[in-house]
This record gives C-alpha cells, structure tokens and sequence, in this order.
C-alpha cells in the first residue's frame, strides 16, 4: 500500500501536543471550579471557553504553516 | 475484492481519487469548486451562493418570527426570542456589561446566526460545503470586526488616547514601554484579526478535510486492500459519521467563539484607563 503525502504532518501532529495539553489543563480547572462551586458556571463558562479558543490559536497556527510550508 | 462490490460502487458512480493506483491524499485542491458562470472574469462558486442564502435564511426566519410580536408569544415567535435572548444575555451583557451591550447588540446577534447557518452548512445533506473553509470568506468577516472594535474605540477615546488604551500597559515601569508598546500594538492592533480570522477558517477546514479523508480512505481500503480492506474500510466510514457528530459541535462552538471574542474586543476597546 502505497500512500503519497507531506511529513509536515507528523511535525503538526507533534506540535498540536501542546495545545493538546494546555486545552486539557483548561478544562480541568473548569470541571473542578464548577464542581466546589456550581453557582459559578455561567461566569466560569466564557472565561474557560475564551482560554480555549486562545491556546486552540496555537495548534491553528500550526496547521496552516503545515500546509503553507513544503 | 469482491465482484459485487465493484458492481455496487461502479452503480453509484463512486471511484476513489486514483483508484487501482497510489492513494491520493486529499488537500487544500479539494476545496478549489469550480464556478458555476462567470462574472468579468471571475468565476462563481458554491460558497458565494451559501453566503447569500445564509443571510437570506436569517432574515427570513427572524422576519418571520417578529413579524407579528404578541404579548403571547406563538412557537415561531418564541423560537426567535429565546435565541436572540441567548446571545442578547450571554455574549452582550456579560461581556461587554450592562450599560452599552444593548448598542452592539444587533450586530453581535446578526453575525452569530449568520455564523452559525453558514458552519453547518458543512452537515447539510446536498450543500456539506463549509463557506469559510475558503479563507477569504473568514478575513473578511475579521476585518468587519476590526474596523468595528477599533471604530468604537476610537470615537469614544479619540485616536491618541484608543492608542494609548491599547499598547500601554498599567502598572507598569515606563523603563520597560520601548518594549511593551511594540509587542502591544503588534499583538492587539495586526495579529488579532488574523488570529480570529485563522481560528474559524482552520478550523472549518481541517474539520472537512478530515471528513474527506476518512470517506476517500474508506472506498480506497475496499476497492484496494482485499480482505483487509474490506473490513477496515467500513469502519472508516463509521468513524466519519461520529466525527461528523463532534464536527457539529466543532460549528456551534466556533461560532460562539468567534462572537464571544468581537465582544470582548468591542469591551476592551470601551473600557476606561485604570
């Protein structure tokens, strides 16, 4: 089986392994804020989804470099 | 490969991109549509058509559901009020607070619904074309939103003071302004509407190219692979349709994102020196 393609994908694979993480980080800390303090979740609800979409920047960067660069 | 196969998939019209041969990795080609006609040279497409017909439907609908506003709402005029109440209170006055939401209200509105139509329209049976998987769909709408948010700020601040507000920051030595202000003004004044614009392009298309991927690479494991093939191509195309699952709330969630962040912007430009 023969498969043509670019091997910057494996680099955008590896370098989505941040954001990856930093988005989990994000989500973590919602979940646990949420759970001690429920009442919180609709002013903790945009702030976590704000630092989502910022460390999401990231991986977006690096997919279209992914394509730009050959 | 199975002779029956090849009889079901040739009735279809289905044949993988260099069936037989290497398998063709889709790209950034695949989402080159030809035009349907042109006009003075420029050709047409699909996504021009899907941004009309985006904004059609949501003037449409929303005419519709205000047309005849009673005290009793009916199910169409209640449907626009709730959804018009959700971005009015959860986007508008949260974010950009309770004394000046109301003014940017309409646009903050009108973009999220136009948003909204235009991403799903990549789950639309017959369409599954996301409109701003072309990137300069995306760039436009950002650059919409950088006039508007500098705009605000602007004739609230003047041009001097706005400028102020956003590369110099507070509490901070004037020792270090040779090198914050640069970097400030770089990051909040260039980068930001590109930033918005990426985010919501990339995402659209890299969540479409994984759908054409895992369909072109399930027909190719079948026609292809023999006995292998046969088996782990179906559950490629299984695994299309739950990510075509995560890919509707991919749609949803960047078009709250990006409303979410033209509010913040807009707030950030309104906000007073502390």
């Amino acid at each position: 089986m023969a498969i043509n393609g670019s091997a910057n994908m494996i680099g955008y694979g590896l370098a989505a392994i941040g954001p990856g993480i930093g988005i989990g980080l994000i989500f973590a800390a919602y979940i646990s804020g949420v759970a001690r303090q429920p009442e919180a979740q609709s002013r903790l609800q945009s702030i976590a989804i704000l630092g989502f979409a910022l460390a999401e920047a990231l991986a977006i960067i690096g997919i279209a470099l992914a394509f730009v660069l050959s | 490969m199975s002779s029956t196969m090849t009889m079901v998939l040739a009735a279809t019209g289905i044949r993988a991109e260099g069936g037989g041969g290497a398998f063709e990795t889709p790209g950034p080609g695949n989402f080159d549509l030809p035009g349907f006609f042109e006009i003075a040279g420029t050709p047409v497409t699909k996504p021009m058509f899907q941004l009309v017909l985006a904004g059609v439907i949501v003037f449409g609908f929303f005419w519709l559901a205000s047309r005849r506003a009673t005290l009793v709402p009916s199910r169409l005029q209640f449907a626009g009020e709730s959804a018009y109440g959700m971005v009015r209170n959860s986007v508008g006055r949260d974010i950009i607070g309770s004394q000046d939401y109301l003014r940017y209200t309409p646009y903050l509105f009108t973009l999220f619904f136009f948003l909204l139509l235009n991403n799903f329209f990549s789950s639309v049976p017959g369409i599954q074309f996301p409109t701003f998987s072309r990137a300069s769909m995306a760039y436009a709408l950002a650059g919409l939103s950088w006039v508007i948010y500098n705009g605000v700020g602007i004739r609230k601040h003047g041009l001097i003071g706005y400028l102020k507000l956003q590369t110099v920051p507070s509490g901070v030595s004037p020792v270090m302004y040779p090198l914050l202000v640069p970097l400030e003004f770089f990051s909040n004044i260039l980068v930001r509407p590109v930033t918005l614009a990426l985010r919501l392009f990339a995402n659209m298309f890299a969540g479409h190219l994984l759908l054409i991927l895992f369909a072109t690479g399930g027909l190719y494991l079948i026609q292809n692979e023999g006995i292998v093939g046969l088996v782990a191509g179906p559950i490629a195309w299984l695994l299309m349709i739950a990510i075509s699952f995560l890919e509707l709330l991919v749609q949803f969630l960047q078009a709250y994102v990006f409303v979410l962040l033209n509010a913040m912007y807009i707030q950030g430009a309104l906000a007073d020196e502390h």
